[in-house]
């Protein structure tokens, strides 16, 4: 479904992405991982549509995607994802009020009744019917992501970017989203690129784990090569064991210093 | 706790050290104007609070002898529609260009330039203009109070606006939102607590230019009525018009917060319900 072809990224002298091909099928959960600064945000945002490649190309279905965040690419942020303005409900009822043309973005009679009623089957899903009416200033950080996934996930968007979605969450709060996350993965056929700085989560998470790093280095000039992904691997038929070598690998790499 | 910077006050003892300097005041104004009415009875400059209240009277609960109105009252009425419609047109285009500088790029490429240099221009100085322009009626006290808090106004809702996380931006555009559903849905709602401070802020600003521009050219107002009454040296009326025009100025910001804080509960602290 998406090619990534021959990407590269740079701004300036500044090489971030370097000469990345890869094809991602419908359905697969991809996990990036890779140390602070290897560019795995970068390509989150080449997908979001928020920076454009610098050469190659990026397709989605055979065709270029769209230098501009739609309706196709559902995400969710570490922080900042939800409108504080609305209630839980308003914010999830917001999805198909701007999904509508218009221009003001509100939503009337029999369409707004039932865009409620798909609301609150959407929060009774994640687990925030309880809080429908509350403002996302009075919820937990768990309980905002929650609101943030139901939101991107009622556009109905075919990809879901995630950019360290639990980074600033609980341990145990993680695992409850892990859980979440994985159900809606599985029922709604999404695919998913999840951006993560947490090597176990990005180990268990998904399908398929992309890890960035740098495969030249040039210490008068560490600029000048950009990451690629180093390992692509397949997750679902993992052993415990090739997971602790795959572990030992990466510990000579700069992803774990 | 032996260090001043450690000493805290009590509530009870907070509110008792916030009255002394304005009993000391009160009660230094009181001695003095006894002190200069024992020399002179016939003095102007400290009246005793008889002569205020008297003053009080004739202005506010007795029909002038000239023209049959209660001026204190007529005063205040003129002085609070100009303050009001300046001030509450100024907040309406400073909303309007405040938040689509804020929001678009281009019309921030197009308008800031000029925006800076509105703001710079001291707007008394332009006052002169306004009369010859717009003649000595409403209109010009209307428009200078409108040009002289309109452009913070404008330029504080554009930094605001500039302040919304580009996460919400995106999500929204994720949504599906077009440019119009994300200034009128997430833009604008989330700027009104924003104007209503910025208008707030802007509030003394507007007084200092409703009370200039009727001193210098009005038939009525409460900056009117101080300045004609300093001629005669009428330190009864000018104190107890001062001391109104505080508690109105006091008054307008304290409506203002509260219609924030009753209007955006999201945007409380402690988060309430809706």
């Amino acid at each position: 479904m998406i090619e990534i072809d021959r990407v590269w990224k740079s701004y300036g002298d500044n090489t971030v992405l370097e000469d990345i091909s890869l094809t991602v099928k419908e359905g697969e959960f991809v996990t990036m991982v890779g140390a602070s600064g290897c560019g795995k945000s970068t390509f989150l945002n080449l997908l979001l549509g928020t920076q454009t490649v610098s050469r190659g190309e990026l397709r989605l279905d055979g065709k270029p995607i769209v230098a501009e965040p739609g309706p196709d690419r559902g995400i969710v942020f570490q922080q900042y994802s939800v409108f504080p303005h609305m209630t839980v409900l308003d914010n999830v009822m917001a999805a198909p009020a701007l999904a509508q043309k218009g221009i003001t973005g509100h939503l009337f009679g029999a369409a707004r009744a039932s865009a409620k009623r798909e609301a609150e089957a959407m929060l009774e899903r994640v687990g925030l019917v309880a809080s429908a009416q509350q403002y996302p200033s009075s919820l937990s950080g768990g309980m905002r992501q929650r609101l943030a996934i139901a939101q991107a996930l009622t556009a109905k968007p075919r990809i879901l970017l995630l950019d360290e979605p639990f980074g600033a969450l609980d341990p145990g709060i993680r695992n409850d989203m892990h859980v979440l996350l994985r159900d809606l993965w599985r029922s709604l056929g999404l695919t998913v690129f999840m951006v993560t700085h947490d090597l176990k989560e990005g180990f268990s998470l998904g399908s398929r784990l992309w890890v960035f790093d740098k495969r030249r280095h040039d210490p008068h000039a560490p600029n000048a090569y950009g990451a690629q992904v180093t390992y692509d691997l397949p997750l679902s038929k993992m052993s415990e064991e090739s997971y602790m070598q795959t572990l030992q690998g990466l510990g000579s790499s700069s992803l774990l210093n | 706790m032996e260090r001043w910077i450690n000493k805290r006050p009590s509530r009870a003892v907070s509110g008792m050290l916030g009255l002394i300097p304005l009993i000391i005041l009160l009660l230094l104004y009181m001695a003095g104007s006894e002190a200069r009415l024992a020399e002179n009875p016939a003095d102007k400059l400290l009246p005793s609070f008889e002569q205020f209240s008297q003053a009080i009277e004739r202005m506010a609960f007795e029909p002038s002898k000239r023209t049959g109105e209660y001026l204190f009252w007529v005063d205040t009425q003129s002085s609070l529609i100009r303050l009001g419609l300046g001030v509450g047109i100024a907040s309406l285009l400073g909303l309007v260009v405040g938040v689509l500088t804020g929001a678009l790029p281009v019309v921030r490429a197009l308008f800031n330039p000029l925006l800076t240099v509105v703001s710079l221009i001291p707007p008394l100085a332009i006052l002169p203009i306004l009369f010859i322009v717009l003649g000595l009626g409403e209109l010009s006290k209307v428009v200078l109070i409108t040009i002289g808090v309109m452009p913070f106004i404008a330029r504080d809702i554009q930094r605001r606006t500039q302040e919304i996380p580009s996460e919400q931006i995106i999500k929204a555009q994720t949504l599906g939102a077009n440019t119009s559903q994300i200034l009128l849905r997430i833009i604008l709602p989330q700027i009104m607590p924003r104007l209503i401070d910025a208008t707030r802020l802007s509030l003394g600003a507007a007084w200092l230019f409703l009370i200039a521009a009727e001193a210098i050219v009005s038939t009525d107002g409460l900056g009117y009525r101080i300045f004609l009454v300093r001629r005669y040296l009428a330190m009864d009326v000018i104190l107890p018009y001062v001391a109104w025009i505080t508690l109105l100025a006091f008054l307008s910001d304290w409506v203002l917060a509260k219609i924030s804080y009753l209007c955006f509960p999201w945007d409380r602290l402690d988060g309430a319900e809706r």
